[in-house]
């Protein structure tokens, strides 16, 4: 075991002057050069001597990096830096997005929040991602920047392994952007982990609902999971049981049932493999039946 | 490795300082400015004993780079009393002998100066939830957070 050392390992700290700036350095030195935002993974890592980056660019302080901004058309657009605090205290992310309130105060602590970023909470790609299942339920966009622009990444195909993420070689992600919630919906997130919050989860599920008169049950629902395969998941088939219906106490027991099936967990430190499957099926339970007494239309 | 020239404000006093990439902010305070008071326990942002408000937010001094306090307004524990009174935190610390072997206390004293500036009447939830990031092995908890009741209570009457 490696101690904490008082100090991290050598590098140099660069101001970055544009996107394209950002770009060119990570195309030309991918190995050297590590985007920085809030540190809160990255300086760990440094200190474990799981990575050694010779530059560091504090990406944070490009312009719209740190921005949030609501509109009724186009939604929300989350700057990849801005911290969770900033999220969980926005006045319009509170009154239309609290599912991501939950999750951004779900991480760690007040203090850590105040510096880790909704951008590296994606980028790490940990299977363990606290803002991943609430942003593959809401079916979020993430826009990452290289030499050649924008491009717009799904962020169901962003998560490709434990730490791996779909940003090709000079990619920077700068953007998240959350359609208008649906009229109607209502979400969760449940994490449960070894004490009552701050901790990494041993299982994260996220569940939304809404009514939707094109699903044969009347409502649409969506779940996705954390900590409990080798990326975040979302439990496509236990969805499909539920927009087709009827939603009955059977219905929804069935999709707890299909959701821990879609689980491929490992045994860690937190939690065996088995355990985080069966906590899933209760999550999902718990979830779907919250949501559903939220947003039966005349229930 | 690079260095930087920086200016910051440190407890009310503006500081001028060179330092290289690498180093934290908490290095900067302890080591550069003798500013002991902050603490290092994890190195890894689990245990707050670094806790210091930058820009009148509390934030792991361990996870923040030095050059990264350009500018800002940083407050440690040194800086807290005012006129030779201790702020209302510490005197309910002290009080409430809330405080055992003291490697936590300045960072939970920091955590809950500022929970007080934004919420002067948190509930016990609320203080448990704000100190959540601040880890003290001795006290149990109990004391600090009636202390930090007490002084929201002692803050509201001044």
């Amino acid at each position: 075991m490696i101690l904490p050392l008082p100090d991290l390992p050598s590098f140099d700290y660069i101001r970055p002057k544009s996107y394209q700036q950002v770009s060119e350095l990570l195309h030309q030195q991918s190995e050297d050069v590590r985007p920085f935002m809030g540190g809160t993974d990255l300086f760990v890592q440094m200190r474990d001597q799981i990575i050694a980056p010779k530059i560091l660019v504090d990406v944070k302080l490009l312009p719209g990096m740190i921005s949030i901004e609501y509109d009724h058309e186009v939604g929300l657009h989350l700057g990849a830096a801005v911290n969770l605090n900033a999220i969980a205290k926005h006045p319009e992310v509170i009154e239309y997005y609290p599912l991501l309130v939950e999750a951004a105060n779900s991480v760690a602590s007040y203090q850590l929040r105040n510096r880790a970023t909704i951008g590296g909470n994606l980028c790490n790609a940990s299977p363990a991602a606290d803002m991943a299942p609430s942003l593959l339920i809401l079916e979020a966009k993430l826009i990452a920047v290289g030499l050649n622009g924008e491009r717009v990444i799904p962020v169901n195909e962003f998560f490709r392994a434990p730490g791996e993420n779909a940003l090709e070689r000079g990619e920077l992600l700068k953007r998240i952007e959350i359609k208008p919630p649906p009229e109607g919906w209502f979400g969760k997130y449940l994490k449960l982990g070894r004490n009552a919050e701050g901790d990494l989860a041993i299982a994260g599920v996220a569940v939304l609902g809404f009514p939707d008169q094109t699903a044969e049950s009347g409502y649409r629902f969506r779940i996705a999971l954390s900590s409990v395969a080798p990326t975040p998941i979302q439990a496509l088939k236990a969805e499909e049981i539920l927009n087709q219906g009827p939603i009955s106490e059977e219905s929804i027991e069935a999709a707890a049932i299909t959701s821990r099936d879609a689980c491929q967990p490992i045994d860690d430190v937190r939690a065996s493999g088995n355990y985080r499957k069966a906590m899933v099926e209760v999550l999902i339970r718990r979830g779907l039946e919250e949501v559903w007494s939220a947003i039966q239309v005349g229930g | 490795m690079a260095k930087h020239i920086i200016s910051l404000t440190v407890n009310g006093v503006r500081e001028y300082v060179e330092v290289p990439s690498n180093m934290t902010l908490l290095t900067l305070l302890r080591e550069r400015l003798g500013l002991t008071g902050t603490k290092d326990g994890c190195s890894a942002g689990e245990c707050g004993a670094c806790t210091v408000l930058m820009n009148f937010e509390p934030v792991n001094a361990c996870l923040t780079l030095a050059v990264e306090a350009e500018d800002a307004v940083i407050l440690t524990v040194e800086g807290l009393p005012q006129d030779g009174r201790l702020d209302p935190v510490q005197q309910a610390i002290i009080d409430h002998g809330a405080t055992q072997c003291g490697f936590c206390t300045p960072g939970v004293i920091l955590s809950a100066r500022a929970l007080l500036d934004r919420n002067p009447s948190p509930s016990e939830w609320e203080i448990k939830d704000a100190l959540r990031g601040n880890l003290c092995r001795c006290t149990g908890y109990t004391r600090i957070i009636r202390a930090i009741q007490d002084a929201a209570v002692g803050g509201a009457d001044d």
